[in-house]
């Protein structure tokens, strides 16, 4: 019998179990959605804050030059320019590292984008502790917690390069604030063009035949569930791997369905367990459906210098965590 | 636009005196809210509305509209006041400021109330939003001006300098952007030069490649000729200084900055009512 329980649905690459998958970061598909954004909607005008080509916004520079904008190093001025294009029927996007926008520039982001309803995109790179030797002062651990509290603020953390580009052109047809999580560090490409996203849905990508627990998780960690997915399954623990993209609005009845269905949940995030996805699934839960949760992800703790894999590892997140928890969570139903 | 002629002068100048009067009227209705600042610009914002914008009161969504952009949101009261007189709301509702489901927010909200372009309360931001709807009106070949008023407290805000700082870049070409600053030397802790001196004020702003003007911010013919002056700049935005009385109009509101944020009770209101409705004869004896 195959231990390989992905949904076929779901169009996922061949390779996910593979040691030669394809790593490409997220941020390059934030790129190349700008630009196949800017190509769609002449509306679409970028900002950056002396991080093009790291944000990969050169892409964007270098095909609609007079629709870019670089506001240097000062992230707050980019933030309200922004909101000043959004309420005049543009559509911007601004991209920075996440700990400066929406860090640095929390409040213009509440104020002039989101409260004043202003049809901004907010593009955070470098999320997470994948960022890796820049050290915990680059390292975005908190940027979902901050936006998906905001009314009026979409949040999405695509899990690869090719979700990174569907969110980025799909952000600039939906109306309102907008914030898009994206790494740093190269990631295992887990999807195809094929693959279904639609903002707001959750998407099953492993579904076991007698599934005892739902691994929920998003961005790049969603490889890691699958992994982890794949080893239970040989140890014949049945699991659901759901693709949870959107944090705001999050999908509360697929979350609710694969709760029922399992008993059992655990979260996996790249960013504080408390008020990212962890808590999104824990408020939708509590609410309609309360079952035992593990919370994979930082917990309440500021990451540091190191290779990316080595952090993942060492705060808690990697693929045998994972597994640990699923067992936990079990045996406390 | 059209320089000031006397008889239309003297009509905006009874105006701004009406609107003074029920600035008073408003904040002792609300209880709460700031009496200076919104004193203080009587005189530009019905200079703004009753001369200077491109704007349709009956039509507050129109594309071509000239936009002002308030930046220091607390003086909502003389925005509010002067948008009702202009035809936008009924008079009536200003008795709603700051009261529970009301479209006359404590702070100016974009979206409840038709004619604010922006939300703010919060300062600093206002000049860059400014900025980008500015740089849209380039983009879409747009004519409208875009005008931003800024109090001179708020220019100890580091986003309000970076702001400054882009928009003096020569490759924006900002010539529709057109800054008013309230100089009235005052905010909520003190006297400016005390608390976080922004002196010298006219160098920096020309030091960042601005047009500057300094104007008496309670002569109209004065300001409308600066207005006129910065519409014809080509190459640079323009900045005016306006050099306001806080709570002119209102002989113990004047230059105290206690009043900065607080609203007068009855018996200062009747008191204030009473001088601002003698404040026409004392204006016409000083222009004598």
């Amino acid at each position: 019998m195959s231990s390989n329980m992905l949904n076929l649905e779901a169009k996922l690459s061949s390779k996910i179990f593979d040691s030669d998958i394809e790593m490409v970061p997220t941020r390059n598909g934030y790129g190349e959605g700008l630009v196949r954004a800017g190509k769609e909607n002449k509306n679409v005008v970028v900002l950056c804050a002396d991080l093009t080509e790291s944000t990969r916004s050169h892409l964007f520079a270098k095909e609609f030059p007079e629709r870019f904008f670089e506001v240097g190093v000062a992230e707050q001025n980019m933030a309200t320019i922004a909101a000043g294009f959004g309420i005049s029927g543009k559509i911007p996007f601004i991209s920075s590292y996440a700990v400066f926008s929406p860090g640095r520039n929390y409040e213009q982001i509440r104020t002039t984008i989101a409260y004043n309803d202003s049809n901004v995109k907010v593009a955070g790179a470098h999320a997470g502790i994948s960022v890796g030797p820049d050290g915990a002062t680059h390292q975005a651990t908190e940027d979902m917690a901050i936006m998906r509290a905001m009314p009026n603020m979409k949040v999405l953390c695509p899990c690869d390069a090719i979700e990174a580009k569907k969110a980025t052109v799909a952000a600039a047809k939906i109306w309102g604030p907008v914030y898009l999580r994206f790494g740093r560090e190269k990631s295992a490409v887990i999807t195809t063009e094929g693959t279904p996203f639609t903002p707001g849905k959750a998407e099953v990508f492993w579904q076991s035949r007698k599934p005892e627990c739902a691994i929920i998780a998003c961005g790049i960690l969603v490889h890691n569930a699958l992994l982890a997915a794949h080893d239970l399954e040989k140890e014949k623990i049945g699991t659901i791997v759901l693709n949870n993209h959107t944090l705001d609005p999050i999908d509360d009845r697929v979350v609710k369905e694969v709760a029922k269905k399992t008993g059992a949940v655990v979260t996996v995030e790249e960013h504080q367990i408390t008020g990212g996805l962890g808590g999104a699934v824990a408020e939708v839960l509590a609410r309609v459906f309360p079952v035992p949760i593990e919370f994979i992800g930082m917990q309440d703790i500021f990451g540091e210098s190191g290779p990316p894999h080595d952090l993942v590892e060492k705060y808690g997140m990697g693929v045998k965590d994972i597994k640990k928890a699923v067992k936990k969570v079990i045996k406390r139903k | 636009m059209e320089p000031l002629h006397e008889g239309k002068l003297k009509h905006l100048e009874e105006l701004a005196t009406g609107i003074r009067e029920t600035i008073i009227e408003t904040l002792l209705e609300a209880k709460s809210g700031h009496s200076a600042g919104p004193l203080g610009m009587a005189d530009i914002f019905t200079a703004l509305y009753f001369h200077i914008l491109n704007h349709r009161p009956k039509k507050p969504d129109w594309s071509d509209r000239d936009r002002l952009i308030l930046s220091n949101g607390h003086i909502c009261p003389v925005r509010y006041v002067t948008m009702a007189y202009a035809g936008y709301f009924p008079i009536e509702e200003l008795k709603t400021l700051r009261k529970i489901n009301s479209r006359l927010q404590g702070h100016p909200h974009r979206g409840v109330l038709p004619g604010v372009e922006t939300t703010s309360g919060p300062l600093g931001s206002g000049i860059s939003q400014a900025i980008g709807v500015a740089l849209t009106a380039r983009l879409d070949n747009k004519k409208y001006f875009v005008y931003c008023v800024t109090s001179d407290g708020e220019h100890q805000e580091g986003n309000a300098w970076e702001a400054i700082m882009f928009a003096g870049k020569q490759k924006h070409k900002l010539n529709n952007l057109i800054v008013i600053v309230d100089r009235n030397n005052i905010q909520i802790d003190g006297f400016t030069e005390e608390i976080m001196p922004l002196e010298p004020f006219v160098e920096k702003y020309e030091a960042f490649n601005w047009h500057v003007m300094e104007v008496d911010g309670h002569n109209m013919t004065e300001f409308v000729d600066a207005v006129n002056e910065a519409k014809a700049i080509y190459e640079k935005p323009t900045v005016i200084i306006a050099h306001t009385i806080p709570g002119k109009g209102v002989s113990f509101m004047e230059r105290d900055f206690a009043w900065h944020g607080k609203p007068p009770n009855k018996e200062e209101a009747e008191q204030a009512l009473k001088e601002l409705r003698t404040l026409g004869t004392r204006i016409k004896s000083e222009h004598e």
